[in-house]
This record gives C-alpha cells, structure tokens and sequence, in this order.
C-alpha cells in the first residue's frame, strides 16, 4: 500500500482517485451484502411457494428443487376436501378473521377515543392515568394469563372468540401512540370550533377527530390486525373446539415428527394460506407499515 | 373489581364537585367528558388483565396438587405459602431443575439470535443512513428485511420444520453437502434445535431492529457531524467516537425491549420442537403453557410472578435509558 501512494504522489488527482476507488469498492460490498440478506428473507418463502406447486409424491422423494412444478391448484383443492388432518381451511380463515378484524377495530377506536379523552380535557386524574397506562405498556399479556384462563373454564367462556376480542378495547402501546399522534398532529382550536357549531363532545371526536386521525388509525390497524392473526399463545389455551380454532393454533398441530404418511402438497398449501393474505397487504402497504414501526415497536 | 367500584366512585365525586363549583364558566364542565372517554379503557384493562393478573399471584400461593401429583383439579386447593416457588428450584423428577432449565434455554436462544442481530442491524442502519454512501434503493431493501416479522411465527417455524425434516429440501442439500451425519435430526439435536430457533428470531427481527436504530441515528443532530468533519475528523474518529456513543442509549433499549421479548419466547420453539420432545429448546412460557394445560394454576402462577419480577426489573432499565435520551 505504502509503496503504490508513492508511485501515485506526482499524479495531482491521486487523492480523490484513491477515495473513489474505495468509496466505490465499499459501496460494492454493501450491496452485495444486502442482497445477501435480501436472498435470506426471501429464500424460505420461495421455497414455500415452490413447494406448494408440487405433488405429494414429489415432496416425498425429497430434494433441493427451485423450479415451480404443476400441482398449485390440485393442492389448493386437497386441502379444502380431501385433507384429513387438524387443518380446515375454511374454519380456520373465518375464525382468524373474525377475531383479527374484531380485536383491531376495539383496539383503534377505544385507543383514540383514551387518547382523545386525555389530551382534549383537564381533569384531576389525567397525569395520573397517562402514567398509569405507560407504566402497564410494557407488562407482557402472558402473566395474567394463568388467571384468565381460569375465570374463563370457571364461566364456561371457553371457546368464545369474544374473549379474545373484546380485551383489545384496552391497548397501552396503541394509546400511547395515538396520544402522540394527537400532540403533534391535531389542533385543539378544532374542538373549540366543532363546539360553536353545537356538537357534543361524541360528535366531536366522532365527526371531526377520528378523521383527521386516519393515518395513525391506520397504521395500528395493520399492527394489530397482523398481532391478531399471527397470535398462538392465548388462543391455543382458549379454544379446543374444532369449530372455533384460529390458523395458527391448526398450524401448530401439524407440526409432527413423522412425515411419511402426511400429504405434504396440502401442509405446505396450508402454511402458504395462513400467511398469504399478510404478504399481500404488506406489499400494497409496505411504506406505509414501515413508517409505523419506529412509534409502534414497543411490543417488544 | 372492588377497587373498579371505588375508581368510579371517586371520579364521579370528582365531576360532581367540579361542576358544582364552576357552574357559571361553561368551560370546565366538560371536565366529565375526560373521565367518560377513558373509562371504558380502564374497565376493561381491570376486568380481563388486572383482575387475571391478581388472581395469578393469589393462585401461586396455593397448592393445587397437594400429593405433588401432575393432574390434580381440585376444587379447594390449600393455601402453602411459598411452596410452589421452592418446587420450581428443586430438582423433578428426571433430575432437572425445570426453571433454571428454561430460563437458560430461553437467555441462551435469545443471546444467539439477539447478538449478530444488533450487530447487522448496526451495520445496515449505518450504511443507510449514511451521506457518503448514497445507497440506492434503501427503500427496497428496508421494505425486504422487515417482511419477515409480519409473518406468522408458527407458520415460518412449521415451514422450517418441513424444509429441514428428513424429507426436505434444506435437509437434503446439507446431507448432499456432507455438512451432516447419516440420519440427523435438526429438531431433535439440542445444538442445532437451538441454532434454528435463534436462526428464525434473527430474520424475523433484523429488519425491525434496523428500522429502530435508524430512527436513532436520523434523531442526532445533523450539525454536530458537520463540524467535526470541517475539523478534520475521519469516518472513523466521528463513528467511534461520535456516532456509536450518542446511540449507546437506544442501542440498549432495543436491547432490553427485545430480551422482554426474547422471555417470552413460545410460537417458533413450540412448532419447531415441542413434538421431537427436545429439552435445549423448552422456554419458560412453554414450561407456563405445561402447567396451564394440566390445570396446575398454583405452579403456573408463580411461574408468572417469576416471570413478572424479571420483567420488572428489566422495564425500570428501558424507562431509564428513555429518560436518559430526553436530558440528551
């Protein structure tokens, strides 16, 4: 190195030569490093994609295969008719949507409207329930599970998909970001306004507020749709009927050790459609979500 | 719900006072409204997590298998102190002590998938953001390593445990490789159970730690690497001795919210592993999960409160560390 800078002294450029060679030497090694990576976020879901356009017999000989072979739909239609197996399909989409669609509306509305009822009025108690709330934010779901779970087999609310809806209504980390949201985006002159046109205060925050609110109720949305549909925990302890259980809870009962004697074509299909519908929304929202993360990141 | 009774109580003493007193300014009597918006947030949060919560600690209190049995539902369970904790440090059984035994699976899985995790996310954020650079695509790229953690952990972990049983594709390359033993098994081998289970967090969190750290770096103040580049500074003086000390307070809140996570680890070693019976891979919330299933609330509860102390302690770090970055 030292002897090539001599050899480069008399050349007036040399310098800036010299750093533009290895600006662009760095620059090529970072992308082949984040194509690298790219390559690993992909990989096992192309594998996915390729393994579920193969037959059982196919996937039962085993092998490395990259290419797409023919039997997408046939697999599609075994697994919706002829699978026997814990998974079926169209219980376990209703159920997961039902429960995802319910708990991420609670959660967005009653957020904003907590939200809304502290930033918007003075009361003795509002410092004190905003220190609450944060202060809750980060006590993980799981502890108050063992409790739960017995008040719900003691009230027989067991498979009731409503018991894991309606605990939505109270989202810690959603609240705080909508407070947030509501600080730094929205104006209190508007309410004023809004109650000189003589609506109540539902109206207000109903009509005038939720509004202006949409790109934050968005985002959480997404989130606590996403949450939702990819919860294993507290559904697999409340729901042992087979008509109630959600696609993840069916996931985890295919999991098995003996392959065999499995149609593997439908496995493969089945895992493909419980995580299908989230690619896709991630690939018409990705900016959006991507935004989100840095505010609504501490579910840990 | 006693204490529900009381909160309500007393904020409806509170409207009323204040909208007795301030009756002729209009202004304060929607005082009301404040406690009317948030109540329903509160009710529920007592009723269906507070309540769970302190039933849990009363339940770790009580014997719920009396001949230390496992399948025991008895309808009056015995108050014993702190028996279920001093169960849970001796040894079962086969000899293991089964908190200690997941706790350090649970540390250990997390500490090799957390590791080379901020390391890359370090990397990644620092090139992205950074003005020499210019990167292009960034976007792209972003977007490309935060999908993984959208994606069902159960359904990636049963996708994994396909691709690497004795039928799969992966399998098959690392036997065609002769990177593996005739007839090994990646679920069943503790070492490699674990390497899978840490492999998964990793790439589903390495896009999400980026995107934090990022945040991170575009929050410090431009201007201050400015002058030190007219002072002379080299790429390397301003990124050790600038950059990577004023990121030590997000860097350890993304480490500390992540190893909160990292405790409750379940969905991926659940699916990848609880079948094959492997033991390197059992975490603590699948030790809870255990209990629950064979209705044994006493030992699950104090599990929880085991499990609550740790976060805790945790939590008073993360808020610290926050509190650290406003002084800044």
């Amino acid at each position: 190195m030292a002897d090539k800078s001599k050899l480069y002294e008399s050349v007036d450029s040399s310098e800036s030569r010299k750093a533009l060679i290895k600006l662009i030497v760095v620059k090529t090694l970072c992308y082949l490093f984040l194509i690298f990576l790219t390559f690993m976020s992909f990989f096992f879901f192309y594998l996915l994609f390729i393994n579920t356009t193969r037959s059982n017999n196919q996937l039962q000989d085993g092998g490395l295969v990259l290419i797409p072979s023919d039997s997408f739909f046939e697999n599609l239609h075994n697994l919706f008719t002829s699978f026997r197996g814990e998974f079926n399909a169209v219980i376990g989409l209703k159920n997961s949507l039902i429960v995802a669609l319910g708990s991420s509306l609670l959660t967005c509305y009653f957020s904003a409207l907590t939200a809304y009822g502290i930033w918007a009025y003075d009361f003795k108690l509002k410092k004190a329930a905003e220190i609450f709330i944060l202060a809750i934010m980060m006590i993980p779901s799981q502890l108050s599970s063992v409790g739960f779970y017995q008040i719900a087999i003691k009230y027989g609310f067991r498979n009731k998909l409503w018991l894991l809806i309606i605990p939505s209504i109270a989202a810690p980390a959603t609240f705080f970001y909508m407070i947030q949201y509501l600080r730094s985006t929205v104006s209190k002159e508007l309410i004023e306004a809004s109650r000189m046109d003589g609506s109540n205060e539902f109206m207000t925050f109903n009509r005038i507020v939720l509004p202006i609110m949409k790109p934050a109720l968005a985002v959480q949305f997404i989130f606590s749709f996403v949450g939702s549909w990819n919860n294993l925990y507290m559904p697999s302890l409340l729901l042992s009927n087979k008509d109630k259980k959600t696609l993840p809870i069916m996931i985890n009962a295919l999991s098995s050790t003996s392959w065999g004697s499995k149609d593997l074509g439908c496995i493969y299909m089945a895992i493909f459609l419980s995580i299908i519908p989230v690619v896709i929304v991630y690939i018409f929202l990705s900016r959006f979500i991507i935004k989100g993360v840095t505010a609504g990141s501490v579910k840990g | 719900m006693q204490s529900t009774q009381i909160n309500i109580e007393n904020s409806s003493n509170i409207e009323g006072l204040n909208e007795v007193e301030n009756k002729p300014k209009k202004k304060l009597s929607y005082t009301k409204w404040g406690y009317i918006f948030i109540a329903s947030f509160f009710v529920i949060y007592l009723i269906f997590t507070l309540v769970p919560q302190l039933l849990t600690i009363y339940d770790s209190f009580f014997d719920y298998d009396p001949f230390s049995g496992i399948l025991v539902t008895d309808a009056h369970p015995e108050f014993c102190g702190f028996l279920n904790y001093q169960r849970l440090f001796q040894e079962n059984a086969l000899g293991v002590i089964e908190i200690y035994q997941t706790i350090g699976n649970t540390l250990i899985m997390w500490i090799i998938g957390a590791i080379p995790q901020m390391v890359i996310a370090l990397i990644l954020a620092l090139i992205f953001t950074s003005t020499r650079l210019k990167l292009k695509g960034t976007g792209f790229f972003k977007t490309a390593f935060y999908m993984p953690n959208l994606i069902m952990a159960s359904a990636f972990s049963a996708l994994f445990l396909m691709l690497f049983s004795q039928i799969g594709p992966i399998y098959t390359l690392f036997k065609d490789m002769g990177w593996i033993p005739e007839h090994f098994d990646f679920v069943v081998n503790k070492t490699s159970a674990r390497l899978m289970v840490a492999f998964l967090n990793f790439i589903m969190w390495f896009g999400n730690t980026t995107i934090l750290l990022m945040a991170g770096i575009q929050s410090i103040d431009e201007s201050i690497f400015e002058s030190a580049r007219i002072d002379g500074a080299s790429t390397r003086r301003v990124l050790f001795d600038m950059t990577l000390p004023l990121l030590k307070p997000i860097v350890v809140y993304v480490l500390i919210t992540s190893m909160i996570g990292g405790l409750q680890m379940f969905d991926v070693p659940q699916v990848l592993t609880n079948k094959a019976k492997n033991s390197g891979t059992r975490t603590i919330i699948m030790l809870l999960n255990d209990y629950l299933n064979m209705k044994n609330y006493g030992r699950a509860g104090a599990i929880s409160v085991i499990l609550f102390i740790i976060t805790a302690v945790l939590s008073i770090f993360v808020f610290k560390t926050i509190n650290k970055k406003e002084d800044r």
